[in-house]
């Protein structure tokens, strides 16, 4: 009983310590942006002020486009980026777990070498190829670097080292080809694994600054996150109201996902059979 | 419904020989099972049959036709893994429909002749369920019927009851048995268990290091082992081994000093090893001194462990729940005993 309390009163305070910020955010938003600079303002939110919300949301800030664009643009970032690395990964994978070919074992570990450079560290060559394919201020130039993944490539060879032999074997003398196997079988088994994967992967694309921020100078480019920071050093006293709202909204899309996803992920480990 | 050969068949991974030059002839609707201790190339065997290995040399000919290079889908053999290997997102259904599928059958085809296999095997009412809500026997059976709804020319199981409890096992022995039989197709059994291989098969084909042992029906090769290892392997409990001397004259003298009289005559005088199955073994006034470490009462028989004053182990069992002291006598039962050579364990 002892334990169960102080683990319980452990995991509030850890709770408060993560909600504390987003309430704080959340209460922020609803008040006037001159309280919040002086620092005066209250936790409880004010729900006249709940207006902000539309307002951010149709017209964006000071030096920003309406907030609905910025979180289209980032959804649909997200969404290619997670889905562009799951096509490319799952497909890595296959190759290099389930088929013998010569160079196999050099393939798996190029592919794993470049865990070891992060965009960051290849941030400068990736803009100047960019640059000369003429796919600076657009769409695919925003997500395509970002799409090959080493990481999504080494958990699905695990995932699919996992899958026994015998399926492949007995898929095999069922007359499944490659291409079927890895759709009616491989896939549909991995399931779960994909739907986690795309959990992880939709918010790392989600959060992406960096690489946004130097590809994409147009403003109608911008995702949530540039523009977060946009209406924050843009005017001599920043609007906090507004800025909180950003950040509130922009918090909603990732969740959901998680959310939905987190549903269907577990009732299908729930469902596994292994 | 096909016959099968298999001439010189070969399978070497890398310098280490798993099979070295298999030669085997199945008639029609055969049942021949394959025995030996593990890593004997059993398994192996059967995966090349299969096309899931390509072989080092050699050839497989089944129905008249060289499929020693053809891919599995295009050999038409169905194969029982030993997990069942059924696809765990699949209903029954699905699972047995999907070759039917991808060879493109009419949907009320595949529903047909899917229900006329799943009644055979008596799991028409799971056709709905998925893998995981299948006791293992009924995984079993899903996988025979996966098998069956092929109509393929050969059937290979690969230790298909290992993952059962003993009970089930025996009964799945018999259905198999009896389906095989019945469908006349075929078919390749692999097992370690040698009570399966005595009661499914036509023939036997005892394995050992790659080589074929011994290639005979089971009463034969349990009645005329060709060797010690099938000796060992063939038989429940396994036979014992005697280090012993022929004499002239048909006689074998043991290490212990007692000699044993042999009805055939036997060969030159030299080192041999005599076996004696342990039902072979019984209770005597003037035999072999034998102390007793162990006795294993069965209810209808009594095993003894024993050891006789050189120190070689002996195993008897007597019939009935026999009163066993400390100290015993036994006698082998002389034309039930077989002569090995000491050196090489071939049957003299």
């Amino acid at each position: 009983m002892r334990t169960d309390w102080l683990a319980h009163s452990i995991l509030c305070a850890g709770v408060l310590l993560f909600a504390l910020p987003v309430w704080l955010a959340l209460a922020g938003s609803t008040q006037p942006a001159d309280v919040i600079a002086r620092g005066e303002w209250s936790l409880v939110p004010d729900l006249h002020g709940l207006g902000i919300y539309a307002d951010v949301l149709r017209n964006g800030g000071p030096g920003v486009t309406p907030l609905w664009r910025m979180l289209l643009v980032s959804f649909g970032m997200a969404l290619a980026i997670a889905l562009g690395k799951i096509a490319i990964s799952v497909l890595s994978a296959y190759a290099v777990a389930f088929f013998r070919w010569p160079g196999r074992r050099l393939a798996f570990w190029v592919i794993f070498l470049t865990l070891m450079l992060p965009v960051e560290v290849r941030i400068i060559p990736t803009y100047s190829v960019m640059a000369g394919l003429g796919l600076i201020n657009s769409f695919t130039g925003l997500t395509l670097p970002l799409v090959a993944s080493a990481t999504a490539t080494l958990l699905f060879r695990q995932v699919f080292l996992a899958v026994p032999d015998e399926l492949m074997e007995a898929a095999r003398m069922d007359g499944a080809g490659p291409w079927r196997f890895l759709r009616d079988i491989l896939l549909p088994v991995s399931a779960p694994n994909l739907a986690a994967l795309f959990v992880i992967l939709f918010v790392y694309g989600w959060n992406q600054y960096l690489w946004p921020l130097l590809v994409a100078t147009d403003p109608r480019l911008d995702t949530v996150v540039i523009g977060i920071v946009k209406m924050i050093g843009s005017e001599v006293q920043t609007e906090w109201n507004r800025v909180m709202a950003a950040a509130v909204l922009a918090l909603l899309p990732p969740v959901a996902v998680v959310l939905l996803m987190q549903r269907w992920f577990v009732k299908g480990l729930a469902e596994g059979d292994k | 419904m096909a016959t099968l050969q298999l001439h010189g068949l070969e399978k070497r991974f890398g310098p280490a020989s798993v099979l070295a030059g298999i030669d085997l002839s199945l008639a029609d609707g055969e049942m021949l099972v394959i025995v030996g201790a593990s890593g004997c190339g059993k398994s192996t065997l059967l995966r090349l049959v299969a096309g899931l290995e390509v072989p080092s040399g050699g050839q497989i000919v089944l129905d008249g036709r060289d499929i020693t290079h053809l891919d599995p889908a295009a050999r038409d053999i169905a194969m029982v893994f030993q997990n069942y290997a059924l696809y765990p997102h699949m209903t029954v259904f699905d699972n047995m429909a999907y070759a039917l599928r991808i060879r493109g059958l009419k949907r009320a085809e595949i529903a047909t002749q899917v229900q006329a296999a799943a009644d055979l095997l008596g799991i028409g009412a799971l056709l709905a369920r998925k893998p995981r809500q299948l006791s293992g026997g009924q995984r079993q059976r899903v996988a025979m019927g996966r098998a069956i709804v092929r109509n393929p020319k050969l059937f290979l199981f690969d230790e298909p009851l290992s993952n059962l409890d003993a009970k089930l096992r025996v009964q799945m022995r018999a259905e198999i048995r009896r389906l095989q039989r019945r469908l006349g197709v075929t078919s390749l059994y692999v097992t370690h268990d040698q009570v399966e291989a005595m009661t499914l098969g036509d023939r036997l084909l005892v394995l050992e290091g790659g080589r074929t042992a011994q290639l005979a029906t089971p009463m034969d090769v349990f009645a005329r082992p060709a060797d010690t290892y099938v000796a060992g392997f063939i038989g429940a409990p396994a036979m014992n081994f005697l280090p012993a001397a022929l004499l002239p004259g048909g006689a074998a003298r043991l290490s212990g000093g007692q000699v044993i009289p042999l009805p055939c005559g036997a060969g030159p005088a030299g080192a041999v090893t005599l076996g004696v199955r342990p039902e072979h073994v019984s209770l005597a006034d003037n035999g072999i001194p034998l102390t007793v470490e162990l006795v294993e009462p069965l209810g209808s028989e009594t095993l003894v462990h024993g050891r006789m004053a050189d120190g070689t182990a002996l195993l008897a069992k007597l019939p009935g729940a026999a009163p066993v002291g400390e100290q015993v006598t036994v006698a082998l039962a002389p034309d039930a005993v077989h002569l090995f050579d000491a050196a090489s364990g071939k049957r003299i």
